[in-house]
């Protein structure tokens, strides 16, 4: 059997298509006062780039693409940490943040209007 | 057979952890789950990226003979790159958070262009759709690399003013075009079959500058009250360069990963510019700021300064008080004198709200966060559209490092630029005092007509400096708690 992926055409087309539409939606729920944590949360996730450089770099075949594809891992790696160690800290806070029973009425409240 | 076992591997694997991207951006979409949101979206990424070594049961025949250097390239740049930015990450102050959101963000955008670059000078691209959708995702993200870049720079104040000149957006314009044009010959000699021939690569390069200079150019006029919108577009973008890419490297994980943050952040672009009440378009392409400057003699009233004590003393003796927090809170650190000071007038049996705009700080919900830090409980904290009926019959109006967002103009005066944007009424309070450091203007660079009301006095000083003064003085009346 053969496990090699491959996409081509209209199967990356629709692949974009549902991934976009789930996007929205997933966001389309978020109360505004988490609007920070999910920018810096969504920031995070695009980090996954660094698998991308990684497969780049072990495909390297010359010096220059050596550096490109160093250079794509490092950045990537550099988005995913920071950008886990910065939306764990700024969520941390809600978890310490004040009376626990008010929360739940307090998001609800807190629900931004979407379009 | 390895190949076929580590083929198989990788595609569990990646599938899982789009599954958990998936469900941890859900977890993050309510405060109760959030924390828990990220562990779930990381545990993804950790196995994404153990995952992926992997890869080397199948690298090309040419890459070979570097397989072993280029394993420890990777595991070196995976050590350096991530060890720098977690340590970064951990230590930053919660009030720089915004600029690390864009610099992360930019680096993301150019790990995106640096893979198109291995793709594009090692031709290893097959087709002219791959060849396309690679130079798409290099122009998207080395524009956020470079805007990031720039965005950084404007919040942590190393970029102080907006940098503009007549007939900009031609200039713009004209970057546009011979990127565009210099993309199209590339995909124009590829079709001919001559992407090795002498000549491309320099090509590319220049396609790479150019994109560069794009993110300067487009990023460099926006004023810096704009940039959480700005960075929120990055974000977005550097998803689509993600996903772009992941289609060109045929992975899955990084297409569906890539296209939900761009479709989340243009959407979150959208509630921004929203909030307050302004196109996209006009963010990224409007001089915000640059209209006539008003004349100061158009201004009825004066700034009238008064003590910090007093008007600590005048709150200690309200009914009922509402605090809109702004960035200069944040820059002070003052958040844990704020709520301090806040317990002493409760425990005066003082009536205490917090207002929140949607667009205070730096980024959106940042005062939450802030407030959240210090340990202010969730129902005490109001926003916009649930408090702005209270001010009418509220005694004072305690404005602390906040400008622009309680700035009358906005709805009076329709020459100012911000008219129209939705703003906190701490004009219609009895009394209003706003704690600031100078008699600067506000990060938009507007005239405050709240400051030369009559029922207006202003506070000067450092935030939290100013905090302490009062509650020094509450604590110096000797007031017994109310029961």
């Amino acid at each position: 059997m053969d496990f090699a992926i491959d996409i081509s055409g209209f199967v990356a087309v629709y692949i974009f298509m549902l991934a976009g539409f789930a996007g929205w939606v997933i966001i389309g729920h978020v109360p505004a006062i988490l609007h920070t944590p999910l920018m810096s949360g969504s920031n995070f996730v695009h980090g996954i780039v660094v698998v991308g450089g990684i497969f780049a770099l072990l495909n390297a075949s010359s010096l220059q693409q050596q550096v490109f594809g160093f250079l794509a891992v490092l950045l990537g790696a550099g988005n995913a940490a920071g950008g886990y160690a910065v939306t764990d800290r700024m969520l941390a806070m809600f978890q310490l943040g004040g009376a626990s029973k008010p929360k739940l009425a307090h998001a609800r409240a807190h629900r931004t209007k979407t379009s | 057979m390895l190949t076929t076992y580590a083929q198989f591997a990788i595609g569990v694997v990646d599938l899982a952890a789009a599954i958990l991207f998936l469900y941890g951006l859900q977890r993050m979409s309510s405060p109760v789950t959030a924390p828990s949101g990220i562990k779930v979206a990381g545990i993804g990424m950790a196995v994404a990226v153990v995952a992926s070594f992997l890869y080397i049961f199948s690298v090309d025949d040419a890459a070979k003979p570097f397989l072993v250097m280029n394993i420890a390239l990777a595991l070196i740049a995976l050590a350096i790159g991530g060890g720098i930015a977690w340590v970064a990450g951990k230590r930053v102050a919660m009030t720089a958070m915004p600029q690390m959101v864009a610099i992360y963000n930019g680096l993301g955008g150019g790990a995106a262009g640096a893979i198109a670059a291995v793709e594009l000078y090692g031709s290893k691209t097959h087709g002219l759709t791959q060849l396309g959708v690679t130079l798409l995702g290099a122009l998207i993200g080395a524009v956020s690399l470079s805007g990031s870049l720039i965005a950084w720079g404007k919040l942590d104040g190393i970029l102080n003013h907006p940098l503009r000149f007549k007939g900009q957006r031609w200039v713009n314009a004209l970057i546009v075009l011979a990127t565009l044009v210099i993309g199209g010959g590339i995909l124009f000699l590829a079709s001919g079959g001559a992407i090795a021939q002498v000549g491309v690569a320099g090509m590319i390069t220049t396609f790479f500058v150019l994109a560069l200079i794009l993110g300067i150019a487009l990023t460099l006029p926006i004023g810096g009250a704009d940039m959480p919108v700005v960075i929120s577009v990055y974000n977005a973008f550097t998803g689509l360069a993600v996903g772009l890419e992941g289609f060109v490297l045929q992975n899955p994980a990084l297409m569906i990963a890539g296209m939900v943050v761009g479709a989340a952040g243009m959407l979150l672009t959208l509630l921004m510019a929203q909030a307050m009440n302004r196109s996209i378009a006009n963010v990224l392409f409007t001089n915000f700021g640059d209209a006539p400057a008003q004349k100061q003699g158009a201004i009825e009233g004066e700034l009238k300064p008064t003590q910090a004590g007093d008007a600590g003393i005048a709150m200690r003796y309200a009914a009922k008080v509402i605090i809109i927090p702004g960035y200069g809170l944040a820059v002070a650190q003052g958040q844990q004198k704020l709520y301090e000071f806040v317990k002493l007038l409760q425990a005066g049996g003082v009536d205490v709200k917090f207002a929140i705009h949607p667009v205070a700080g730096r980024m959106p919900g940042q005062m939450d966060v802030l407030l959240a830090e210090a340990g202010v409980p969730y129902d005490m904290i109001f926003q916009l559209e649930d408090i702005n009926a209270d001010f009418a019959t509220t005694d004072i109006a305690l404005v602390i490092g906040a400008n622009d967002v309680v700035n009358p103009a906005a709805r009076s005066d329709k020459t100012s630029p911000i008219f129209g944007m939705p703003i906190l009424n701490a004009d219609k309070a009895k009394q209003v005092f706003v704690v600031k450091r100078g008699e600067g203007k506000g990060y938009a660079g507007i005239v405050n007509t709240l400051f030369y009301g009559d029922n207006c006095n202003m506070v000067y000083g450092d935030a939290q400096a100013v905090l302490i003064k009062m509650i020094e003085a509450v604590r110096g009346l000797g007031l017994p708690a109310a029961a």
